[in-house]
């Protein structure tokens, strides 16, 4: 696989990003080629205006908040590096992974997980979901179905379940205490790279819908 | 442990000795009828029959007259009563599962036939079976199949169902004719060909059977789906390959060729697939009727009954694949239907398909029972029944391992050892392999009664057997229990969102995965689908995340209901709709200087508060006592309907205090008279959209569009341009034109809820959490505009009438609101004990 190996000595620090993220070299190398394709100008970086040319990703409701989700506050452009980490986010959750203490939490754990979907609907990152934030959020999914009000008192309820100490706002805690519940897909959170295929296989939904499968 | 349920069966049975006798006059059409039955018949006939009278008889014995049916009956009134004896006893049906319990009725009952009858009169026969019993149940378990879970694991379920089926079909028919050659079973008149239509019939595993076991065990849900959900298609396949085999058995063996053999694949995919399509034909059929019953609602449920068996006759007519065909029906339209009809009408459908799907369950399992006590069927040949059981069970585990083993590959969860054990072992036979294996030709089959009895024999060793131990089972290798999962907004909202996100991912990773699918599908069926399918109202309320707010709003109501019941007095909900009108009649007087385009509108609606006496219930065009269920129906529903929507919106105050509130307390401080319009704006409107909602059981129209250019796509039925619309508010959205176009229907029922409440007079109480309904993120367009029209706005007293609350709603707030918004009612209502007084112009306002 001589071109194999060539085409990762292209990518700077391979090494460290494979430890990272726990892609292996074959995924590492189709999310190269793919990100390659998006970066049309050959920049070396994406900006956002490189992920709204995805044209599916322009019908998605929350695509914004997503391609948000890759650019860290105040920087406009994301490397190879973030790109992967970020979608490390979507590795299923290794079970045999070796506990080693000192070892730094891996990208794709549950909490970290758990932090990504959070951040989509906090976005003035506050460590908190506001009412407002979460009207947004609906509004973008719910669309013209329902009137304003009925979300508005949808929003107060899915607050209400959530919040427990009583602020009017999700904290990150709550959140995850609200994602215990059962009919969570939290667990389902993933995609995975298939081994053969050098694919980016994402989850069957369908197989897990059980909870036992810790993430 | 048995005595008690014997002696009531004995009792329940006995008076059915004689009668039980005489089916076999049409049941077993072997016409073995006994010597006293033939002259009972004779005698009645005789009784009746002769035309000639001499004198008028006071009455008639007019036994053949009803004779079938009456038999009928009567045997279907016996086998609810083998299951209620056999649900007695809780100890017992926990051990042994209720389809082993009733088989095991049939054999007492059947001992008892026997004993009066020394001849096995009665038994199922497959025309029965398969057209009066079987569609029920697969149409009952289609329409209930969890959708979502089937659909996405409908991958997994098909490869078990075609391949799995076709696996066993095939190996146990060679590994029994294998066996034959070796000389295992002595000398048989048994061919191939035989042995592998012995084979398709015994590879079905049976969905009564599975389901009946699985549910009392409570396996995870992917387990359940998928040994459900393969036992049902299975089922198909079963019945598909078994006329294939019977059309090669019927050819002969010298004349299948190649081309025979391929042809028989092509007529195995026709067959069934063509039975499926066909299934989703009338699955569309279905669901675009109901759009259309609104108004025969009461027979409604009936249609999808008729027309799911008709898809069923359909595809039997066409030679096509019918229990595919109506499986497919009742997995397609539900959704559909289930939007498109009144929740009445979905809750009649499911129990009435609930107990035609558990009575002829029963039926089958008592009869499968029955059949066990007839001397014809029973050829022994141990080696054969051995053998058979043995394979069965053998090449069901080797088939399961081996397909699971594959998906594993593309599974991201792989279904583990333990399931997949628990899905080979929940292969149990049942009806479906004794209703093929009593079809078959005798002529063709010399072997037949050899192969009906094993057939039995399966059918009793895996439906009692291993129903029994699987229990046990299941509890032994702690496979993954179902877990109750409480419905909330934050799982269903983050689901939803979770969702999105993972399209966004494979979009980005720039894959078509099986989220592509499922969003594309998603698409096609919002654009397409649902447009034809669906009714409009049900269309704008199909969203998921609104209808789980919905569910828990109304079990929240519920629950107030339930509460309200035990404290004491419900009375203001049925002051509700008086109170709401005096108040609409109050705001005409005060308000009509101002907003004459909004009192043009109301006046329409004729509340009746000036010529109705509260007292008067002639208004009620219905008579208090009326058979008419349709018509008490929708009378009732309208008081559900103010009621619900009362509680809806109080038990969900939002929480508001990041911006200024509206309230009764607020009221003295509040310095801005636009809001308090903008209040009063709201407030109009979503009174009137309540009374449509009310009515109509739909929910307000989008309001409040941000574009008042949009108004005139927002009626449309609406009467035309509205010619005072250019009042000085400038509110372009503020919409009556809905109101308007239904007002006629509106006036025809408020009288009648008039009527509900002779002691009106409290005040609104629906009305402080509407206020606090105005969605403040918004600026909508007359908040700029009125600025100059400051003049204009209401009055102060008027203002201070609003959030008037009784006292009795107070309790509605420890439910499920914060301690705040109980604070706010409590302010609410001492402050009405302040202001009472100041209430003067109002002369509606008075209590009563």
């Amino acid at each position: 696989m001589g071109s194999t190996n060539s085409t990762l000595l292209k990518i700077p620090n391979v090494e460290v990003l494979m430890q990272e993220t726990g892609f292996s070299p074959a995924h590492i190398i189709r999310l190269h080629d793919r990100f390659k394709a998006l970066d049309k100008e050959g920049r070396g970086h994406l900006c956002p205006h490189d992920f709204g040319a995805i044209k599916e990703l322009a019908m998605n409701p929350i695509g914004d908040r997503i391609i948000g989700a890759f650019f860290s506050p105040g920087k406009e452009t994301v490397d190879f590096h973030t790109f992967v980490k970020i979608l490390a986010h979507f590795r299923p959750v290794d079970k045999d992974r070796p506990k080693e203490p000192n070892s730094p939490e891996p990208i794709n754990s549950r909490s970290n997980k758990l932090k990504f979907a959070f951040q989509l609907y906090d976005q003035d990152k506050d460590g908190k979901i506001s009412r407002d934030e979460l009207l947004q959020v609906l509004r973008a999914m719910l669309g013209m179905q329902v009137t304003d009000e009925q979300l508005e008192s949808i929003a107060d309820r899915t607050i209400q379940e959530a919040d427990l100490d009583r602020d009017d706002t999700i904290s990150f805690e709550e959140f995850r205490k609200a994602c215990k519940h059962k009919r969570f897909t939290m667990f389902r959170f993933c995609i995975r790279p298939g081994e053969r295929k050098l694919m980016l296989t994402l989850c069957h939904w369908s197989s897990e819908l059980q909870d036992q499968h810790e993430l | 442990m048995y005595n008690f349920s014997q002696g009531f069966l004995v009792i329940s049975t006995a008076m059915l000795e004689v009668d039980s006798a005489e089916v076999g006059l049409n049941y077993s059409l072997k016409s073995s009828a006994t010597e006293n039955i033939s002259t009972s018949t004779n005698d009645s006939t005789g009784g009746h029959g002769s035309s000639t009278i001499t004198t008028l008889p006071i009455v008639i014995w007019k036994w053949h007259h009803v004779e079938t049916p009456y038999l009928v009956a009567l045997w279907i009134l016996t086998c609810w009563l083998c299951k209620l004896v056999a649900e007695l006893n809780h100890n017992i049906t926990s051990v042994i599962p209720e389809s082993g319990l009733l088989i095991m009725m049939g054999f007492i009952l059947g001992g008892i036939v026997w004993g009066a009858d020394k001849a096995q009169t009665f038994k199922l026969i497959p025309v029965n079976f398969f057209y009066y019993l079987l569609p029920q149940i697969v149409l009952d378990a289609s329409y209930c199949m969890p959708n979502k879970l089937f659909f996405s694991n409908l991958g997994a379920i098909l490869v078990h169902a075609v391949i799995g089926t076709c696996w066993n079909a095939g190996t146990v028919g060679i590994a029994l004719w294998g066996c034959y050659e070796g000389g295992a079973m002595g000398n048989l008149n048994i061919g191939l060909l035989q042995f592998l239509l012995f084979g398709a019939l015994m590879s079905a595993v049976d969905p009564v059977a599975v389901i009946a076991v699985f549910e009392e065990v409570h396996v995870n849900e992917v387990l359940y789906i998928l040994v459900f959900g393969e036992s049902l298609l299975n089922d198909g396949v079963t019945v598909v390959l078994y006329n294939v085999f019977d059309a090669f058995v019927s050819l002969g063996g010298p004349k299948i060729n190649a081309a025979e053999i391929i042809k028989g694949i092509i007529s195995f995919f026709v067959v069934s697939f063509g039975g499926s399509f066909l299934g989703v034909v009338f699955a569309v059929l279905i669901s675009m009727l109901t759009r259309v019953t609104k108004n025969v609602q009461v027979i409604e449920a009936g249609f999808i009954i008729v027309l799911g068996y008709l898809s069923y006759l359909t595809a039997e007519m066409l030679s096509l694949s019918a229990i595919l065909s109506i499986t497919f029906c009742g997995v397609c339209c539900q959704k559909y239907i289930t939007a498109n009809m009144d929740e009445k009408s979905v809750t009649t459908l499911r129990y009435v398909l609930k107990v035609m799907a558990n009575g002829s369950e029963t039926m089958i399992f008592v009869f499968l029972g029955l059949s066990a006590i007839d001397q014809n069927i029973w050829v022994w040949n141990t080696g054969f029944i051995l053998l058979t059981i043995l394979f069965i069970v053998i090449f069901r585990f080797m088939g399961v391992f081996f397909l699971n083993w594959l998906l594993n590959q593309s599974r991201l969860i792989p279904i583990d050892l333990t399931d997949q054990f628990v899905m080979g072992y929940g292969g149990l036979r049942g009806a479906v392999a004794y209703g093929l294996a009593a079809s078959l030709d005798e002529k063709k089959i010399p072997e037949k009664n050899l192969m009906l009895g094993t057939t039995l024999i399966v059918v009793y060793f895996t439906v009692i057997l291993q129903g029994i131990t699987m229990k046990p089972l299941v509890q032994w290798l702690k496979v993954k229990k179902a877990t109750q999962s409480d419905l909330t907004l934050n799982g269903k909202m983050n689901n939803r969102v979770f969702e999105h996100v993972l399209t966004a991912m494979e979009d980005i990773c720039g894959r078509m995965g099986d989220n592509w699918w499922t969003r594309h599908w998603n698409y096609f069926e919002d654009k397409y689908v649902c447009w034809l399918l669906m009714t409009s109202d049900a269309r704008k309320h199909k969203d998921p995340i609104f209808g789980v707010f919905h569910k828990l709003n109304l079990e929240d109501a519920k629950k107030y209901v339930n509460e309200g019941e035990s404290k004491g007095s419900l009375a203001f909900i049925r002051n509700y709709d008086n109170a709401s009108v005096d108040f609409k009649k109050q705001l005409a007087l005060e308000y009509a200087d101002i907003m004459p385009d909004i009192m043009n509108d109301m006046s329409e609606y004729d509340f009746g508060i000036d010529n109705v006496p509260v007292t008067s219930v002639m208004k009620n065009p219905l008579p208090s006592v009326s058979l008419n269920v349709h018509e008490l129906d929708r009378k009732s529903m309208l008081n559900d309907l103010s009621a619900h929507h009362l509680l809806d919106q109080h038990l969900y105050k939002s929480r508001r205090d990041n911006r200024p509130t509206y309230s009764r307390s607020h009221y003295n401080t509040s310095e801005n008279p636009d809001e308090m319009q903008e209040i009063f704006q709201r407030t109009m409107r979503s009174r009137l959209e309540s009374f449509k909602s009310a009515k109509m059981g739909v929910n307000p129209a989008k309001k409040l569009s941000k574009h008042p250019k949009k108004d005139s796509t927002h009626k449309p039925n609406g009467k035309p341009a509205d010619p005072h619309r250019t009042h000085p508010y400038g509110d372009e959205d503020f919409e009556f034109s809905a109101d308007s176009a239904s007002s006629s229907e509106i006036a025809g029922h408020f009288p009648r809820r008039n009527t509900n409440a002779p002691g009106a007079g409290v005040d609104n109480p629906a009305f402080i959490p509407e206020m606090d309904m105005s969605p403040p993120m918004r600026n909508p367009p007359w908040q700029t505009e009125t600025a100059n029209n400051m003049a204009v706005a209401p009055s102060q007293t008027a203002q201070g009438r609003l959030p008037w609350t009784p006292t009795n709603l107070r309790h509605l707030a420890p439910l499920r609101m914060s301690t705040r918004s109980t604070d706010s009612f409590a302010m609410a209502d001492a402050s009405v004990d302040d202001e009472a007084p100041e209430e003067k112009s109002g002369s509606h306002h008075t209590r009563l």
